[in-house]
């Protein structure tokens, strides 16, 4: 059976403070469809499990939350992104282009390159 | 930071009991209402809309717990819970949990006692900065078989000078004087080379210490006293300094007064607390000229330069050595290969009690040891009688992590009760427990039960709880749930490695008594022979009274200073202390001649220069000398062998003459066939200065003057009406009165010189069995760790065949109904019984072998591997063992099988 890759779900937080970068502030729902939208199967199950991530960044410092009213009109907990998670994202985009750089040079990389 | 805030929001959620799951049921439902939506525009029928919104979301309960998890701190809390129930649990069955608490209350409080005298005598020996970089330095003459035989002035110069130390200091331990009070005192002196202080790292209370560089020759008539003396002999006057002060009828001035809590550092209690300091530059009067021969008998310390390790620094010794006999071959004959040593100063000062010490606390970790593998026990049947209740948590999907988790909260806190028990027994009745430490024990006044201690308690319960729960719980959590919960209400009759293990444990409880026992025995055994030896004296009804004779800086002063001057008034005090009532004897000896009863310090050891076969620059041996009046061998019940003793016509004027004892003679007089030759009349020099020639006018028999293990120490022995002694001891033989001698004998030797201090008055067979005072400690507290050792491993005998008997009810009635004999079933328990007693001996016998190997040291007169001691101890453990079967043994005799097979 092939498992889901760690390297995808050590990243949500990644995709969870980008999302809110983007989209500005949003509820659970939001984040969890766009992220669906964007990276496909990344979350197309167990949505639930973005919620104590949500409280774990929260707890960190890079989001904050608050009640506010839903599309619809209902009590929804919005949460926004914090300056201390706006730089968090910042570093974090740069390592990561950075890894996927390297990782990529890698990957097309021939045997005659290096003779 | 980002860590720690996270950390923090956690900790102040857990403690303010702060639930974010109201928030997230919310947040869920939301969740949930906004995808159904989406999914009924989609297009689904309503119910598939909602299942797919519930498949999509995942389990809210794993969610939620999740949630939680990151909302508090899981661990603390399950902690907290696990605890909560380990108190009930606890609560619940009260008589197992004393058992155990006051079992391991009894090993931790036991091993703490211990540990709190180590830690104030091993591990914080010196009060000083720095500790590590105090030295003792020791001369010795390896050539010639001596000793720390003391260092001369140029010496100790070239010492200070070469770099390797900070400061290199010389001191005497002694006696002085003190008068100008109402009663003429001898108090502790220690005269002291000026950088004493400097080279200790302290300073004083009040005043001054002395300035290391100073050079004066003699003393220089400072003194610096201590706070006792200040507060005793001055009632604390503010203004002391610079007044005055009588020692030896000289008058010293006082620059300083020391802290209250100074201790000095010393071989004994009786130099830890000296009261006077007095500076002196060891080479002018009274001292003898700076030569390089001349070694002063004073001891010296020092301290190393910072960061210089003590093996670094004997290497440059060893090179300053080479290079000072090469430059003064005349001083150092080869034959002495003189060589100079350094040992760390803490270990010097506990030296001889380390070794009791490690004993003890070895004995008391068994019996540590031993009460933990008891109350793991313990645990063990009651994971049997708690089968049900693990079986039932696991059905209900407790994971066995942290079932194990549970039990091994419950043990760790049964473990921490006993332990803090043991801590607050011990804290309360620790001046009734240190009545029992004998006073030779170095810093005796600083054992305290501290926090380190308590410390030292709760680790150990910990570690013990986490060590012996761990075995039980893993045994407890592992269980065959079908197979339990069927057995209604039996509880599990006991998984077969539960019992394997609960075997195991009597097996070894048993062989660490067994090894415990034997200890016990060879030491009982030793100290037995020690205090039953031949001593070669009779020390009873024999009483000895000290005083001490003044030495003024100025010898012309002295009015003892010749054997003549000193011969009128030593005449006069013993003919009036015959007259005191009840004696029959006296005699009088410097305080060398005092048998057993004197330290290292007080030894006089002299150059033994044989006419003829020593000559003047060869390195003479150095020989025990004592100083004694005519009348002390027959005193002491001393048998003269050859020869014949001192008499009342020997006297200054008349030729030096000198006694031997037989060790001496064997060992310097050999003859041809190596048995002796004939030392009578062979003369001898027991110092280099002198030139007056000793003749050995009598052979005395052997006797344990200088220390009950050994018999063979050669002494020499002069006679006091021909060289003078300024520390004098009165012995007195007779019925008296000890409570009432010591004042009457000073009223006598005061009645001769006003200006006498009179002390320390002691009985011989005390003398005799202070000097095994240490060696008794260690003996009784062995024997009593051996027994509680026995006791414990008794009980857990008992406990272990009372549970068999118990387990194998049904099968025992069995037998008994199909017509088995009450005494087979008898045979048969008290067989199990007996095969695990063997089995725990046998372990234990290769354990003694080991241990008693380990101590031989301490033994005296019986071998290590003493056959019949070995064969007593595993004879009494069997008794035991036996005995404590027997009761369970009975029981399961006298079981009725029609009762027993009906209940089950």
């Amino acid at each position: 059976m092939k498992e889901k890759p760690d390297v995808l779900q050590g990243t949500l937080a990644l995709t969870v403070l980008k999302t809110l970068d983007v989209l500005g502030p949003q509820h659970g729902y939001g984040i969890a469809r766009r992220i669906e939208q964007i990276s496909g199967d990344l979350l197309a199950v167990n949505q639930g499990t973005l919620y104590p991530l949500l409280l774990k960044l929260e707890h960190e410092g890079s989001i904050a939350s608050e009640w506010g009213a839903s599309e619809n009109n209902r009590r929804a907990r919005f949460y926004r992104l914090t300056a201390t998670g706006r730089k968090q994202l910042r570093e974090e985009t740069h390592d990561w282009e950075q890894t996927a750089a390297i990782i990529a040079r890698f990957f097309n990389v021939k045997a005659e390159d290096l003779v | 930071m980002k860590f720690l805030r996270r950390f923090l929001i956690r900790l102040s959620n857990f403690a303010t009991r702060r639930s974010a799951d109201q928030r997230l049921r919310e947040e869920i439902a939301e969740h949930l209402a906004l995808q159904i939506e989406e999914n009924l525009s989609a297009g689904m029928a309503p119910a598939e809309a909602r299942r797919q919104a519930r498949l999509k979301l995942g389990a809210p309960e794993a969610i939620r717990e999740d949630h939680r998890a990151e909302q508090s701190l899981p661990f603390v809390e399950n902690l907290f819970q696990d605890l909560r129930f380990a108190v009930r649990m606890l609560l619940r069955s009260p008589g197992f949990s004393l058992i155990a608490i006051a079992t391991i209350a009894l090993g931790v409080g036991a091993t703490t006692a211990i540990y709190s005298v180590i830690d104030a005598t091993l591990l914080h020996s010196l009060p000083y900065p720095n500790p590590s970089e105090l030295v003792r330095i020791e001369a010795n003459l390896p050539g010639v078989g001596a000793h720390d035989v003391g260092l001369s002035i140029p010496e100790l110069r070239d010492l200070q000078n070469s770099g390797i130390f900070q400061y290199a200091s010389a001191y005497f331990f002694g006696s002085a004087n003190l008068t100008g009070s109402s009663q003429p005192a001898r108090i502790a002196l220690k005269p002291v080379t000026p950088n004493y202080f400097a080279m200790l790292g302290v300073d004083a209370e009040l005043g001054r210490t002395f300035d290391p560089h100073d050079a004066t020759p003699g003393f220089n008539l400072e003194v610096v006293i201590s706070d006792g003396l200040w507060k005793r002999a001055f009632a604390a006057d503010p203004h002391i300094l610079g007044k005055n002060l009588r020692l030896d009828n000289d008058v010293y001035h006082i620059v300083g007064v020391m802290p209250a809590n100074f201790r000095d550092q010393g071989q004994n209690s009786e130099e830890r607390s000296t009261e006077v300091w007095a500076a002196a530059g060891f080479f002018g009067d009274p001292a003898p000229p700076p030569m390089r021969s001349t070694r002063l008998p004073a001891s010296t310390i020092a301290r190393l330069q910072p960061g210089l390790s003590p093996e670094a620094a004997q290497g440059h010794l060893d090179a300053l050595v080479a290079s000072l006999k090469k430059q003064y071959p005349a001083d150092y004959p080869s034959q002495g290969a003189w060589t100079i040593h350094l040992t760390p100063l803490a270990e010097t000062l506990v030296g001889n009690v380390r070794q009791s010490l490690i004993l003890l606390f070895g004995a008391v970790g068994l019996v540590l040891l031993i009460s933990c593998v008891n109350v793991a026990n313990l645990l063990l049947a009651r994971a049997s009688a708690r089968g049900r209740e693990m079986a039932v948590r696991q059905a209900l999907g407790a994971q066995r992590p942290r079932l194990i988790r549970q039990l091994l909260t419950e043990s760790v806190l049964l473990f921490v009760l006993g332990g803090i028990t043991g801590f607050a027994v011990l804290f309360c009745a620790r001046k009734f427990l240190l009545q029992f430490v004998p006073e030779s024990l170095p810093r005796l006044n600083d054992i305290s039960i501290s926090w380190g201690v308590l410390a030292f308690a709760i680790v150990v319960s910990v570690a013990a709880g986490t060590i012996f729960g761990l075995a039980p719980a893993w045994l407890a959590s592992r269980l065959n749930l079908t197979e339990t919960l069927r057995q209604e209400g039996r509880g599990s009759n006991g998984s077969r490695q539960r019992s394997r293990l609960r075997h195991v444990l009597v097996i070894g409880e048993l062989a660490l008594s067994l090894v415990l026992m034997i200890a016990a025995g060879l030491l009982l055994r030793s100290f037995w022979d020690l205090f039953k030896v031949q001593l070669g004296f009779n020390p009873s009804r024999i009483m000895a009274i000290e005083t001490w004779l003044p030495i003024p800086n100025d010898p012309k002063t002295d009015i003892y200073r010749t054997a003549t001057q000193e011969s009128v008034m030593l005449r006069e005090v013993l003919r009036r202390n015959r007259t005191l009532p009840g004696v029959e004897e006296t005699a009088v000896g410097d305080r060398a001649a005092l048998p057993l009863g004197h330290g290292q310090n007080d030894l006089n050891m002299f150059p033994l220069i044989r006419e003829a076969e020593d000559v003047e620059s060869s390195q003479p041996p150095l020989i025990d000398t004592s100083i004694v009046s005519p009348e002390y061998f027959h005193l002491l019940g001393m048998t003269l062998l050859r020869g014949r003793l001192f008499a009342d016509q020997d006297l200054e004027a008349t030729p030096s003459i000198a006694i031997i004892n037989q060790a001496a003679a064997r060992m310097y007089w050999p003859g041809k066939d190596g048995k002796g030759g004939d030392p009578l009349g062979k003369r001898i020099r027991l110092d280099r200065v002198q030139p007056n020639w000793t003749t050995i006018v009598g052979v005395i028999a052997d006797a344990r003057t200088e220390s009950l293990a050994d018999a063979g120490i050669p002494q020499v022995y002069l006679d006091i009406y021909q060289r003078p002694a300024k520390d004098l001891a009165f012995f007195l033989r007779g019925q008296v009165d000890p409570s009432a001698i010591s004042a009457q004998v000073r009223t006598q030797i005061q009645a001769v010189d006003a200006e006498l201090p009179v002390f320390r008055a002691e009985t011989l067979d005390d003398v005799l069995s202070s000097s095994l005072s240490v060696r008794r400690f260690s003996m009784e507290m062995v024997a009593l760790f051996a027994a509680t050792a026995l006791l414990l491993a008794a009980l857990g005998i008992y406990g272990t065949i009372s549970f068999l008997v118990n387990e194998q009810s049904r099968e025992i009635a069995i037998r008994l109904a199909l017509g088995a004999q009450r005494s087979d079933i008898l045979t048969m328990v008290l067989r199990q019984g007996l095969t695990l007693a063997g089995a725990g001996a046998g372990v234990g016998l290769i354990g003694a072998l080991i241990v008693s190997h380990l101590m031989a040291g301490l033994l005296f007169g019986v071998s290590p591997y003493d056959l019949s001691t070995f064969a007593g101890v595993t004879a009494v453990l069997t008794a035991v063992a036996i005995a404590a079967s027997y009761v369970p043994a009975l029981r399961a005799m006298r079981l009725d099988p029609i009762t027993t097979l009906h209940s089950e």
